[in-house]
Order: C-alpha cells, then structure tokens, then sequence
C-alpha cells in the first residue's frame, strides 16, 4: 500500500533529531510536526520570520499579528524568537537550519527539483523555496512517487522550470525512500507492501536497486 | 515639521509628493504587517504605473490588491502572488510586468540597497530561469548568481511603535520585510500602531532607528487575517 500522507510526514519524522532546528515546507511536511517524538526538542523555523512555532492557536489566543510561511496563524513556544525576513533568510542561506523538508512536482537524477511552476498552468512564486534548496545541506523531499495516470515524477532530468539544481539528496514518497548520488536514485527503502517491481516500473530515471530492500518502519 | 518631529497629522501629508510611474516598497507578509492606511491612501490618489515592490500582492479586495484591482500597479516584484485572482489573469494578460525573486534575494536585494551594496552573489536560483541573464561566478567551488539591490521612491512601513523621532519597534510577525523596506526608500514612510514619545522606547529594543525615517503617521488597522487556523478548544 502506498504511504498516506500521514504516514508519509512519519517517516519524515524519523529523520529528525534532538536539539535539530528545522524548517517544514507547505502541505505534507507541515504534518511532519505532529509527528516528533516524545522527549525530542526542536524549533520550528518558519520563514517569515518566526524560530520556535508553537501550535494553533484558539479563539481566545488567535493574533493576525502572528502567522507562519502558509500565513495560518500560529503560536509562538517558549523560546521562540522573531526576527525580520533578511535574517530569516540569512539562517536559512547561511545554513543554520538543519533540516528542510519540502514538497516537490519533480526531481531528477542529478538531484534537481522543481516545485513552483507549471508553464500556462500555474504561476503562484517561489516564495522562499529556492532559497531553502540553495541553503540547506540537508533536505528531504516529499513528494508522489507518481501522477494518477502512473506517469513518474522521478525523472532522467526534470522537464519543469527549476527551483534548484543539484542540490537534493534523499527523497520520501509515498512508495520509497530514495537517495541521489552519482547520478542515479538508489533506493533505500519501500513503503509497506508495495513491490521493488512497482518502484522500478513508475521511477522514470536511474534506479539503482539493492539485493535487499527494507521495508520502512514506523 | 520641526527638527526632527516626523509626525504628520494626515494621509495626505504622509504620501506628499508620491506620484505616477514612481517606485514603492510596500512592507509585509501576505496581509500580515501591511501599511493599510497608507495603501488605501494611494488608491484614493489613484496615482498609475507604479512598480510596486512587496513579498505579496495582497488578496484581490484587501492590501495591495487593491492597487492591482484599480489598475494602478504596471510593475510587481515579488516573490508569491498565489492568493490573488485579479493578480493572476493580469499577469497572463501581459497587463502586469511581473518580476517573480525568491524570498530570501528579494529581502537581501533591499537589505542590501538600503545598506548601500549595489550587488551580492547568492546560490539561490542558480541553474533555474530566475539566473537567466544574470551573471554566475564560481566561488570556491560553487556556483553563484549576481543579482543587484533595490531601493525605491518611497518605502511604505507599517511598525508596532513609533516615537516622534522615527524609531520603531515591530510586532511579532508583523516585522518580515518592513525592517529592511525602512531603510531602502528615498522616502521612508512609518504607518504606526502606537506613537509615543522619545525615550519612551528602549534604545536597547529599537528595531529600526528613526535615521531611516522620513515620516510617521498614526494608523488604523483592520489587521484581516487571511488563513484563520485554531485548534480544538479543550
């Protein structure tokens, strides 16, 4: 069975670590908060300027003055800090935030993904994307290991504009936990009951299959 | 006006001399930390053809999407416009130039401008078409795009607290690209929450100091808020 999106924030999850400050994209990776683990501390950076987002706030706590990237309003934890968006953006360039985990449309063998454009389809802006890809060492994609038509998202070279060029190394889709090096995906682990076969056939670019493939675990 | 009191008592006053075809820095993020008062007042001057330089384009009857819906806008710089439709069918017409930056350069291109850097090499964009055109170097192994700064005619703030004097403190955050945008317009315009007197303010705690401030003006905030999330309550 493929991951749900619930399932697939899990696994993302487990890629945290304590003390690790971390920046969660829009969509899944937003979910990828429920999900750290008991006695784990780690500040949620949201670019708009905002280290330490606490939960949703309640009726009687709600601040239009207090609101995270996807402009939801939000709380702050205890420790938090706001800041302007220059030096929002000076840790994320400068590389202090230790894990990013983003969505993504495509991604391609050389580790290169796009995520904001669809020409003559949908031209919403970058936002921060291109700038989270650019700065940080470590990121995971989320993203659909295929479109419903079976087509893959896991491409030889990304056929979208680009957010970034060669800089993405792990990937979490909702079949396969997949890394990018030497110019291939190497896949790491699959989704509970899905085949290496159904990996294989919807990964469009390079695979490379190991002898022994893990199931994830939760 | 005497010494340096930047006070004005009007939206009128606050925007003298802003005009047709000029180039504005507008502060916020979304809808959050907007100059209302002051983005209301530039569509009752309904002045035109206007590079308007903001993270966002505000929704289609509120914040700078006003300007947009009145046709006022010729120019957008902006890094995500995906909450507005009148920004979208615009753009697909050719009607609005638009110059799409990634969020991070876009802040730094006015931190830098207001900071008197006219360029700085950033790896953000390069090998995707925001680097078309532009100039790439290698630097110790990696590559990097040159992009330029911005400034502008009149930079369009909105501050928690403002003293007489022009030094600000901003809210939580409602501060995102107002800091930067105070000290990149010719003219730096403060739309203030709460105005108080100097030495009322920390040193310590002074966000902005008032040397990059021209004038201060007292706001009315709606302060709509455009994803309202809450959880549960207990």
């Amino acid at each position: 069975m493929a991951l749900s999106r619930e399932q697939l924030a899990q696994r993302v999850a487990k890629e945290l670590q304590d003390g690790y400050y971390v920046n969660l994209g829009i969509g899944i990776p937003t979910l990828v908060a429920n999900y750290i683990p008991e006695g784990m501390e780690v500040m949620l950076q949201s670019e708009n300027g905002l280290l330490g987002m606490g939960e949703f706030p309640t009726e009687e706590t709600i601040d239009p003055d207090l609101i995270n990237a996807g402009k939801q309003t939000v709380t702050a934890v205890k420790g938090a800090s706001f800041f302007s968006s220059a030096e929002s953006f000076a840790m994320i360039r400068g590389g202090h935030v230790d894990l990013t985990v983003l969505g993504a449309f495509e991604v391609d063998v050389n580790g290169s993904i796009a995520s904001w454009m669809i020409p003559g389809k949908l031209i919403k802006g970058m936002g921060g994307a291109m700038d989270l890809v650019a700065g940080a060492e470590n990121i995971i994609v989320t993203m659909m290991h295929a479109d419903k038509y079976g087509n893959s998202k896991l491409l030889p070279v990304c056929e979208l504009p680009l957010t970034g060029y060669g800089c993405i190394k792990r990937v979490v889709t909702d079949l396969a936990f997949i890394e990018i090096k030497d110019g291939a995906f190497h896949l790491l682990e699959r989704a509970p009951g899905v085949s290496v076969e159904e990996i294989v056939s919807k990964t469009a670019g390079k695979l490379i299959v190991p002898d022994h493939v893990p199931e994830m675990v939760f | 006006m005497a010494g340096l009191n930047k006070v004005v008592s009007s939206y009128e006053e606050a925007l003298t001399g802003l005009s047709d075809h000029m180039t504005i820095m507008v502060g916020g993020f979304g809808l959050c930390g907007i100059p209302e008062g002051l983005i209301n007042q530039m569509v009752k001057m309904g002045v035109k053809g206007l590079t308007a330089i903001s993270n966002n384009a505000g929704v289609d009857d509120f914040g700078l999407g006003l300007l947009l819906k009145h046709r006022q806008i010729s120019t957008m710089i902006a890094s995500y416009v995906g909450e507005n439709a009148t920004f979208e069918q615009q753009m697909l017409s050719g009607e609005l130039n638009v110059i799409l930056t990634p969020q991070g350069t876009l802040a730094e291109k006015i931190r830098a401008g207001g900071a008197g850097i006219p360029a700085f090499f950033t790896a953000t964009g390069y090998g995707t078409p925001v680097a078309d055109g532009k100039e790439t170097r290698e630097i110790k192994g990696r590559h990097y795009v040159l992009e330029e700064s911005l400034t502008a005619d009149f930079a369009l703030v909105r501050a928690w607290k403002a003293d007489t004097m022009g030094n600000l403190v901003f809210r939580k955050t409602a501060a995102n690209f107002n800091p930067m945008m105070a000290t990149a317009g010719k003219i730096t315009v403060v739309e203030a929450e709460f105005i108080v007197e100097p030495g009322e303010l920390d040193p310590d705690h002074i966000h902005t100091p008032g040397i990059y401030v021209d004038r201060v003006i007292q706001g009315k905030f709606e302060k709509r808020i455009e994803q309202r999330t809450v959880k549960a309550a207990k």
